[in-house]
């Protein structure tokens, strides 16, 4: 845990407590049998909302408390370890960082303030296939309309506003586009995380100077890095916590007559588990630093923290329901939405494989 | 970090700078001749670094002034070792000493004991080695047999140690013996005796890597006397613990390199194998193998920088060495494992004019780092440490 100022300690704390309260695992699962269309608990994001945690990036000038990522990563790491669905990651960090790194006075004005109330949410569609690839944008602005098809959005059926990645004369550029545009159709996805996603298609959407960002595609970049370090400081959260709940497991499962976790073949790999918790956590905390320092190697940071927290998390929820065995297959045990949101979670913004690669690019081999 | 800025600091900088450039010999210049074997023929350059270093205490930096450390605080120190790394200075006092027995006895001695042990470690007049391991005790150390009678103000030694690194240069020696045949940890004394007597005979023995550092240490009416007895009778476990815990936090240390000078492996790799039309290493497969390393490795340094900044004030190794250990040998010889496999043929040299001083390490090191995943405590027994005591699981070993 990295060295916390006292507010980020106060902050830590209050989301601890409240998602151990109000949001427990428990609530996913009601979110999930009761079908909510969004993905989330509405009432629940409000409460999250009030408490400020959807202004932890934003300028004070637009209502936000401006505590910086590793502030906002805390909350975050606390939402995960319940699995707390909400637009914390897509709306308060994602959609946040782009109109912030690159909005006009007018852009901040017109959304800032509404995304900390948590009234407004915004988010990124950048991606157009099964995989990120986030240079790769068939997306077009033409005579000022905007056309293409944008998958896996993040709580694309919630949101109020899409940053939009779209080719521009030849270069990739950023632009506002509210949900209820003409224009602008959406389709929820069912995945199998039960999160809030949507494919969105734009047809002919008339979009203006006035609606773009200023920064092209290295403020993409910018932005996705934010997002990147944020979902990895919620994989982490989930990561820790699907570890102790397997931990605790070990050591109360009685078979041939004593706990399971006195046996080597078990205790070897759990402390495999904790090691690479450890080395992760290091991972994300330095690129959640490295944004707030504005450092130089933010890219190289947050790629190393985004591989190397999926890749931790990819083996945790598999030995979470390894070691739970029988029980962890069921429906009613927790084990299996740890599993199925480890997966949602590498393959959002690149997954191991896209950042390993993009960590050896940047350095040159 | 609060602690680097203030103006004492900087002006303490200044003091440091001035005097490694008046007192550090130019001729030494980015060499670190801390191996054992040229530490025992030191040259006049090297010897005046010692001593120059040894009298000021700035070789064992934090340790306490009355015993010859340089009494700084830990940010003195980091002021220190910037400033020796700044003029590619190496830091003349080490070896075990150093990295385990003076904290060590710092914790456990008696006024006495440090008063006449510490200094010569802080001067870097003493080298010592490590009695642990025997032939019948490696991972389960505590069935060690060598045995320690006492003859009232003296005991007297017989057994068998193996694997003392150094033990053939070594002056002292600080070795775990049986005081107590009928229990098992509660049996083991923690003593000290000097290496230049009768009874002690040392051979060096050769490994797969060719000749080594390691040595059998045959004690046959060795004699060390009763003022030697650190902490109580049969009270040796729990300072042996406590110097293994400094054993694996000075083992981890190990850096991004291959070793001293070595090329990055991504160097290497770009060299040996080739890129391609956009500049990655041509063979895919080892390319992400060894991005997955350089990455893993990355994050195993920034854990160690994580430990410090969280252990502030609180210098002392904590359980997350355990960890450390593991992950970092590991990655270590994972990375051997590549060198090797990225200079081919070139790669398995054993001596000659046809390879090159790198390839030929290559080798070396790869054979030799086999050894960091068994010395200091095996990787199942790191393991087995990290189950037990970190994430309180049941204990089959008993190892305590």
């Amino acid at each position: 845990m990295a060295v916390l100022t006292e507010e980020q300690s106060m902050l830590r704390d209050a989301a601890k407590s409240w998602v151990q309260e109000k949001s427990p695992v428990t609530a996913f699962r009601k979110m999930r049998d009761s079908g909510a269309e969004l993905g989330y608990d509405v009432a629940a994001w409000n409460e999250m909302a009030e408490m400020g945690w959807a202004g932890v990036i934003i300028p004070e000038e637009y209502g936000g408390s401006d505590f910086g990522y590793l502030s906002l990563g805390l909350v975050l790491e606390e939402t995960g370890r319940t699995l707390t669905a909400s637009p914390l990651l897509a709306s308060a960090l994602g959609g946040a960082s782009a109109i912030i790194l690159g909005g006009s006075d007018a852009q901040k004005s017109a959304w800032l303030s509404k995304i900390a109330e948590g009234a407004a949410i915004a988010t990124l569609a950048v991606d157009e296939g099964p995989h990120h690839r986030p240079d790769k944008v068939a997306t077009t602005v033409s005579g000022g309309k905007l056309s293409g098809k944008k998958t896996f959005v993040l709580e694309g059926m919630a949101a109020n506003v899409f940053v939009v990645s779209a080719v521009s004369g030849g270069a990739v550029e950023l632009y506002l586009v509210a949900a209820d545009a003409p224009g602008v159709t959406r389709t929820k996805l069912n995945l199998a995380d039960s999160r809030g996603a949507a494919n969105v298609s734009f047809d002919n959407v008339a979009v203006s100077d006035a609606d773009k960002l200023t920064g092209g595609a290295a403020l993409l970049e910018k932005t996705l890095d934010r997002a990147r370090a944020g979902i990895s400081a919620e994989m982490l959260g989930a990561a820790v916590q699907a570890f102790e709940v397997t931990l605790d497991y070990l050591k109360t499962r009685v078979q041939f007559g004593q706990v399971i976790g006195s046996f080597q073949a078990l205790q070897h790999r759990a402390a495999k588990m904790f090691t690479e918790l450890e080395l992760s956590r290091s991972a994300v905390e330095a690129a959640l630093t490295a944004i707030d320092n504005d450092a130089p190697d933010v890219p190289e940071l947050v790629s190393l923290a985004k591989a190397k927290m999926g890749d931790t998390f990819h083996l945790v929820s598999n030995e979470m329901v390894q070691m739970h065995g029988g029980i962890g297959m069921t429906d009613a045990h927790d084990a299996g939405f740890y599993l199925k949101r480890a997966r949602a979670a590498e393959a959002a913004f690149g997954n191991q494989a896209f950042h390993r690669d993009r960590y050896a690019r940047i350095q040159g081999y | 970090m609060a602690d680097f800025g203030g103006t004492d600091l900087e002006a303490f900088r200044g003091e440091v700078r001035t005097w490694v450039e008046a007192n550090f010999p130019a001729a030494l210049k980015g060499k670190n001749p801390m191996q054992v074997e040229e530490r025992n023929t030191p040259t006049p350059d090297m010897e005046a670094w010692r001593k120059a270093v040894g009298s000021k205490g700035w070789g064992t930096p934090t340790w306490p002034k009355e015993y010859g450390g340089g009494g700084l605080s830990s940010a003195e120190a980091r002021v220190v070792q910037g400033e020796f790394a700044r003029a590619r200075a190496y830091n003349p006092i080490g070896g075990m000493g150093v990295m385990m027995f003076g904290p060590t006895l710092l914790e456990y001695g008696t006024e006495a004991q440090k008063q006449e042990h510490i200094p010569p470690i802080c001067r870097g007049e003493i080298a010592w080695c490590q009695g642990f391991s025997e032939p019948g005790a490696g991972s389960d150390l505590a069935g060690l047999q060598t045995k320690a009678e006492d003859k009232g103000d003296h005991f007297v030694i017989n057994g068998q140690k193996i694997w003392t690194s150094g033990a053939q240069w070594a002056d002292w020696c600080f070795c775990l013996v049986r005081t107590d045949t009928s229990k098992k940890h509660e049996g083991i004394s923690f003593v000290l005796f000097t290496m230049h007597q009768k009874g002690v005979e040392t051979r060096p023995i050769p490994l797969i890597a060719g000749s080594s550092p390691f040595c059998e240490v045959f004690l046959t009416d060795a004699l060390a006397d009763k003022k030697n007895l650190v902490g109580p009778l049969n009270g040796g476990w729990t300072i042996a613990k406590r110097l293994l815990q400094h054993e694996r936090s000075g083992l981890t240390g190990a850096g991004g390199g291959l070793g001293s000078g070595g090329k990055p492996i991504e160097q290497l790799a770009k060299e040996y194998v080739g890129v391609d039309e956009e500049g990655r290493i041509a063979d895919s497969d080892l390319r992400t193998r060894l991005i997955n390393n350089v990455m893993n490795m990355r994050a195993f340094q920034q854990t160690a920088v994580r430990a410090m900044v969280e252990a502030r004030g609180n210098a002392s190794p904590g359980n997350t060495t355990s960890i450390m250990k593991n992950a970092g040998t590991s990655l270590i010889q994972e990375r051997h494992e590549m060198a090797l496999e990225i200079m081919g043929h070139q790669g398995l040299g054993w001596e000659g004019d046809d390879f090159s001083a790198e390839e030929l390490g290559a080798v070396r090191g790869w054979l030799f780092g086999k050894a960091f995943t068994i010395f200091g405590g095996s990787s199942e027994v790191q393991s087995n440490i990290v189950s037990k005591r970190i994430l309180g699981l049941p204990d089959l070993t008993q190892s305590k």
